[in-house]
């Protein structure tokens, strides 16, 4: 069997005193959609800043494709296929919709400071490319008429679709959506749920933390619980559902169960 | 700006620089002009730093020191070409960037501002104190003319056309510099760098070598002004008040807007040749002109106009729809 496209183990996490991720394995098979749950607090952003980078572990390792990809910087897990969105969106504020996407197509180009400066024939050929690669992401997420509007503009739905764009940008084998649907109306959660599983259809595996229970049981081939740090669960979707030690989770939290 | 407008406005900025010598026909004024062009050069070269990437530098003025001193050394010592003694100036404040800029850099906040006020600071000891080589406080003379084509720049005139052809240069470079790949990994790493590193931009490199350009732009500019005044010394224009200057000139001109920089160059040294009529007042009265452009222009002159005239334009067609 080829290896998984994520493999973490006993990933761990230790900010002063605070244990915020003990002891965490799980593997992200290619090619579905796997969801993160767990009350607030349960170490889920967490577990995305360690795997982007972000962070480094305390310890534990994560591998990619195969690849030791813990202890690097965000920019060379980047590179190795992982692509995330943030929980509080981040785009840049200074640059218009398609420059945002055209930054998370920074590692498929090439042209540095001296090819960029003097606009070299092939400089101006990849960024050519590169504008139209983005327009086209844009379409896929339905921004294809907003592209030179400032990325601050949008609507706060947007937002959310354009940080989606830009990570595609990249051509990710990994895409993390950290809380994709908080926010949004029910009519803008079904449309993501499916660009999601449309996303998932061209080949990107899918790794997403969410608090809303019916989108997550709705896109997810498979579910992992965290609480207080720790897996407390893992499966189908269903068998999660059903799961007490999950339910006390979730009601000794918040009224927030799954039905 | 859409095509067409860059088009029009490099016409009329070539035009203007075309003209102004005959039109000023005054050497003490194109001289001047000479200084607002070196200021310019510099001055774009930290606008890239600054007003794109984000990082301050506060000693801007000993990557000039460098330029200026390694020029004026190499020719009046060894009698080496100005031009490969400029190509060297510019390689030795690369390289003294590159060595500030690796440890610095690394880390986020204002660690570069610190460390480059240090090596203002330092740069400036060592011209004053080695003086066997660089003259000590006295400095050094007799700095020789460039020559272009075998024609010595020897007058004003013909050393203002090269100055601006040079600031021509720096601005399409620079310009094409971001609006490119590279650019967007300098504007995005400003605004977020975790979001611009987890896109796969390399922040730690790409800021060291924004920083090893805009060094090298100050070297360039301090050489220049060696071979227009023919004269160094440590301190004008080479100290920390001119780095302070310089950081002036970008922000009055406007963070991030490239020509902001060539009208910061201009506002600065023009108001100080004015103000120098009021004697020791003139740093007070440069001190309220600042406060009252930054109040009521907070992007600067250049930011604030252009976003006058977008507003004035999104009102300009509100007022069309209805």
């Amino acid at each position: 069997m080829a290896a998984p496209v994520l493999e973490a183990n006993r990933l761990q996490k230790v900010f002063g005193g605070l244990v915020a991720v003990h002891d965490v394995s799980f593997r992200v098979p290619e090619g579905g959609v796997k969801a993160m749950i767990g009350p607030n607090g349960a170490g889920k952003t967490t577990v995305f800043n360690l795997l982007s980078g972000v962070y480094p572990v305390t310890s534990g390792t994560f591998l990619m494709g195969g690849r030791r990809a813990d202890g690097r910087p965000p920019h060379v897990v980047a590179h190795m296929g992982l692509a995330r969105t943030f929980q509080n969106v981040r785009l840049f504020g200074n640059m218009s919709v398609v420059e945002n996407v055209m930054v998370g197509w920074h590692r498929r180009g090439r042209a540095g400071f001296l090819a960029a400066a003097l606009r070299l024939p092939r400089a101006r050929r990849e960024e050519a490319a590169a504008r139209e690669a983005c327009l086209e992401h844009l379409a896929r997420v339905g921004l294809e008429g907003w592209a030179d509007e400032d990325a601050l503009s949008l609507p706060f739905g947007r937002q959310r679709l354009l940080e989606i764009a830009r990570a595609l940008a990249s051509r990710p084998r990994l895409l993390l959506l950290d809380e994709p649907a908080a926010g949004l109306s029910t009519r803008e959660k079904a449309d993501l749920a499916r660009l999601v599983r449309a996303i998932c259809d061209d080949g990107v595996t899918i790794l997403l933390v969410d608090h809303d229970m019916e989108f997550v049981m709705d896109i997810s081939d498979e579910v992992m619980v965290l609480d207080h740090g720790e897996k407390i669960a893992e499966g189908p979707p269903r068998q999660v559902q059903k799961d007490e030690r999950v339910i006390a989770a979730y009601l000794g939290e918040e009224a927030d169960a799954p039905d | 700006m859409s095509p067409r407008w860059r088009v029009v406005l490099w016409l009329a900025f070539g035009a203007l620089v075309a003209a102004l010598p005959p039109i000023i026909a005054n050497d003490y004024y194109i001289g001047v002009a000479v200084f607002v062009g070196i200021g310019a050069i510099a001055a774009i070269g930290l606008n890239l730093l600054m007003g794109y990437a984000g990082q301050v530098s506060l000693g801007h003025a000993a990557f000039m020191a460098i330029g200026g001193f390694t020029s004026a050394i190499l020719t009046t010592r060894t009698g080496v070409s100005p031009w490969i003694a400029m190509a060297c100036a510019l390689l030795l404040a690369s390289a003294v960037a590159t060595l500030v800029g690796i440890p610095t850099l690394k880390l986020r906040g204002h660690y570069l501002a610190m460390a480059t006020l240090g090596v203002g600071m330092i740069v400036t000891i060592i011209l004053t104190q080695w003086d066997d080589f660089t003259g000590g406080t006295s400095g050094l003379t007799d700095i020789p003319y460039l020559s272009l084509a075998g024609v010595p720049l020897d007058n004003d005139v013909k050393y203002f056309y090269l100055v601006w052809a040079l600031v021509a240069l720096a601005l399409l470079l620079s310009s094409n510099l971001i609006r490119s790949r590279v650019g967007r990994a300098l504007r995005a790493l400003h605004t977020g760098e975790v979001a611009a590193a987890t896109c796969g931009v390399d922040i730690a490199r790409t800021k060291l070598r924004v920083f090893v350009l805009s060094a090298a732009l100050a070297a360039l500019a301090g050489s220049l002004y060696a071979h227009h005044v023919h004269f160094v010394n440590p301190h004008n224009p080479f100290d920390f008040s001119f780095s302070i200057q310089l950081v002036v000139m970008v922000v009055l001109g406007g963070l991030a807007t490239l020509p902001g920089s060539v009208v910061g160059a201009a506002t600065v040294i023009l108001l100080g040749e004015y103000l120098r009529s009021l004697g020791d007042f003139d740093v007070l009265a440069f001190g309220v002109i600042l406060a009252l452009v930054l109040i009521f222009l907070p992007r600067g002159i250049v930011g604030g106009a252009a976003s006058l005239l977008q507003a004035r334009r999104a009102a300009g067609g509100a007022a069309q729809e209805s």
